[in-house]
């Protein structure tokens, strides 16, 4: 027997992904290819996972670069609904100024805004009814912005104060509200992504007509609960809706990192013979077009989609971040799918129903709306000068009835 | 009333409640067509359907979040991890999740929710079929960790965890299944049907979560207990001829606080037996309360007889179960001291 003789004799190495450009590089995505909007096609409800794999690979677009909507995609939404879209994404722009604002002024411990990245939760909103539920995470706030979630009670939970509606017990923006199709938000990354598929279960099981939509970040896609909320919509054909938001950035960490260069996050879907589509989330007309193509789908009863929304984190990851340590700070200035919110105002403009004055007047419009609601939180308090729901409540509803050693430790506190 | 074993109990608790409550759902690794590995799901899907009773993925995470999701729609799913050692991918949902969506959603979501698992060893398991993890469970708050002895509490306790709007881990003693067993796995087993507590009603009843139960009621010491070693401590009594009055606790959590105060200050002594690893185990954590409790009562320094701390061994299963000679030998030194 003779050894077998080894083609390269060079040592192993371990493959790390680096993303393209760190800090001090000037950012080019030039080679990064952009499908022209309008080019991908537009398959039937009722299409098999395998038939539609181009549509995982490419980026559905339907605003091209002269403000035109274009392709098969196009056309699914009126004027009125479109300005709509876009004072939605200018309140959720606006909110996030004033609260990043105001948690550094100390008025709360943390914050994270959507910047960039507002069309995805904004589009997606309007195509889920009442009853219908989201599991979001913590960048979904404009469900609640461009539903008809007082802004009040956003910031009474941001300031943790008397008024909370969750007395205190949450993270700021951790938000929960089941009437407005909003599941609580956990805070521990992937988790909710399974739970979305088991409500959507439960619908089925029911034989109701409600439908989830569960959330989850590119980062996020690497974790165990990500398969197993796949496996499980796949294996029973839940009427979910898979949103992967792709912003590029999981705190430090490109998304090279949860996948490597090998494939999309949209074509994980493919292997579990789920349709997947892929999409340009700075495109408000494509992000809805998209969405609603899913959510038809899973209310004919054909099962889940999932969706990867292409984007960028324009912001920090939260307050407690400082991006310029790890990215070039241009780098959203030369994100080839540019600004949601300019992308939509160029195309009303286009169709002679906004105008840069209309677009000066709708942000003053809602920045006062937000200062007036900011007025009326911070009325009730603020997390570091309170007042805050009393302590008494911090033993309540652990469980349905307090148990004795709960009981016992509230008496102990004297409270 | 028909003789059951705990495994035809544990599935009367589902059946009658699936049979009431049309929101119960039960799934697991094959409990569907074959009816579990125990049994215990065997023709629940024949006579309720396979949309309330069907086979799930392997995968523990994915049973108990998309529990989580179905509670929240307002089912309430009775889900089965196989055995309670292969419970840990789904413990980021049970810490994390199931316990605390009432508390962090003031109310606005609840998970009523059951997870049923086979625990303990004494059935030649090895490491990956015979662990007792039950303070893991006990130290999540919000969570209800409950472990029944018998046909009778199985089948009551399972349908009160059923009904309860809270999420519950409902532990099933393995060894128990088939027959009470006390340790001394030499001699013919015991089956229910020669047990009083193998007795039990066709029809729904409930036992109340947090209750516990005294086996025996006795003047020297107070043996605290749960699951298999309720069986041991009584062969121990029996053994040792010590008057000792042995607690079932039957809900580790929420407990039943005042029925052990109640006991020790009447003995002055206590023995807390368990299956688990002995550091941290909940012994710790009864031991503590009794101090806390009970401390100018006592006659006797508290004794702690338990599984060794180390993985469950195959070979040397009987020198690592916590048998009714080791019990024996804690009540005569706590009588002696």
């Amino acid at each position: 027997m003779s050894e077998p003789k080894a083609a390269d004799p060079k040592p192993l190495s371990l493959h790390v992904p680096e993303p393209e450009f760190r800090p001090g590089d000037k950012p080019d995505f030039s080679n990064v290819p952009i499908p022209k909007a309008g080019a991908a096609r537009k398959p039937p409800i009722d299409v098999d996972a395998q038939d539609i794999h181009d549509l995982a690979y490419t980026i559905i677009r339907v605003m091209d670069r002269e403000g035109n909507a274009v392709g098969p995609w196009a056309g699914e939404l009126n004027d009125d609904e479109v300005k709509q879209g876009l004072e939605d994404m200018l309140r959720v722009r606006a909110f996030d100024a004033r609260m990043q604002k105001a948690q550094r002024q100390g008025k709360t411990s943390f914050y994270m805004q959507a910047l960039g990245e507002e069309a995805i939760a904004c589009a997606f909103s309007k195509v889920l009814r009442s009853g219908d539920m989201n599991f979001p995470t913590y960048r979904q706030q404009g469900l609640l912005l461009s539903a008809d979630y007082p802004m009040v009670d956003m910031m009474n939970q941001i300031y943790s104060n008397k008024a909370d509606p969750l007395k205190g017990r949450q993270l700021p923006i951790m938000y929960s509200s089941k009437q407005h199709g909003f599941f609580t938000i956990s805070g521990n990354l992937a988790t909710q992504f399974i739970q979305g598929v088991g409500w959507a279960m439960g619908s089925a099981i029911s034989g109701d007509d409600k439908i989830a939509a569960s959330w989850i970040g590119d980062g996020s896609t690497a974790e165990s609960d990500f398969h197993a909320a796949m496996v499980f919509a796949s294996t029973y054909r839940a009427p979910a809706i898979l949103n992967v938001v792709n912003n590029q950035w999981a705190i430090s960490t490109f998304q090279g990192i949860a996948r490597g260069k090998a494939a999309t996050f949209a074509s994980r879907g493919l292997g579990f013979g789920i349709p997947a589509l892929r999409v340009d989330g700075n495109d408000y007309l494509a992000v809805y077009a998209v969405a609603k193509w899913a959510a038809d789908r899973a209310r004919a009863g054909l099962g889940p989609t999932l969706i990867e929304y292409v984007t960028y984190r324009a912001g920090a990851h939260s307050t407690s971040d400082d991006p310029s340590a790890y990215r070039p700070k241009t780098e959203f200035d030369a994100w080839p799918l540019g600004d949601p919110v300019e992308r939509l105002k160029e195309y009303l403009i286009k169709r002679g129903t906004w105008s840069e004055a209309r677009h000066v007047q709708a942000n003053e419009m809602l920045e006062a709306q937000i200062a007036e609601a900011n007025r009326e939180a911070v009325k009730n308090g603020t997390l570091h000068d309170g007042p805050h729901a009393s302590a008494k409540t911090m033993f309540e509803d652990v469980y349905e009835e307090m148990p004795l050693h709960i009981v016992r430790q509230r008496q102990e506190a004297g409270v | 009333m028909s003789r059951m074993t705990m495994i035809q109990s544990i599935r009367s608790a589902m059946d009658t409640s699936m049979a009431r409550d049309e929101s119960v759902v039960v799934f697991g690794e094959d409990v569907g067509y074959f009816g579990g590995v125990f049994r215990c799901t065997e023709g629940l899907q024949k006579k309720y359907g396979s949309h309330r009773c069907f086979d799930s993925p392997i995968n523990e995470s994915g049973i108990i979040g998309s529990a989580i999701g179905m509670a929240a729609y307002g089912l309430r799913p009775c889900v089965e991890i196989q055995f309670a050692d292969y419970v840990f991918p789904g413990f980021d949902q049970l810490s994390q999740e199931a316990s605390r969506i009432r508390y962090r959603s003031n109310n606005d979501f609840t998970a009523p929710m059951v997870v049923r698992m086979p625990t303990g060893g004494g059935i030649f398991g090895g490491q990956t079929h015979s662990q007792s993890p039950e303070a893991i469970f006990a130290h999540v708050s919000g969570l209800k960790t409950v472990i029944p002895s018998n046909p009778y509490d199985a089948k009551g306790l399972l349908a009160a965890s059923i009904e309860d709007n809270d999420p519950v881990m409902f532990l099933e003693p393995k060894r128990l299944y088939n027959g009470p067993f006390d340790g001394h796995h030499d001699r013919p087993i015991t089956p229910w049907s020669k047990h009083e507590l193998g007795e039990v009603p066709d029809e729904y009843y409930t036992v109340p979560l947090g209750k516990a139960a005294t086996r025996r009621e006795g003047e020297a010491v107070t043996v605290l207990a749960y699951g298999t070693m309720v069986y041991v401590a009584e062969a121990a009594v029996e053994e040792t001829g010590i008057d000792a009055e042995i607690i079932d606790l039957r809900t580790i959590l929420p407990l039943d606080i005042e029925a052990i105060e109640a006991s020790v200050k009447k003995t002055g002594r206590c023995v807390i037996v368990h299956e688990a690893t002995k550091t941290c185990g909940f012994g710790a954590e009864l031991m503590a309360l009794v101090m806390e409790g009970c401390f100018y009562h006592l006659e006797a320094p508290v004794i702690r007889v338990t599984g060794y701390d180390m993985p469950y061994p195959h070979a040397h299963e009987w020198e690592y179960f916590p048998g009714p000679k080791r019990v024996g030998a804690a009540l005569k030194k706590v009588m002696e001291a």
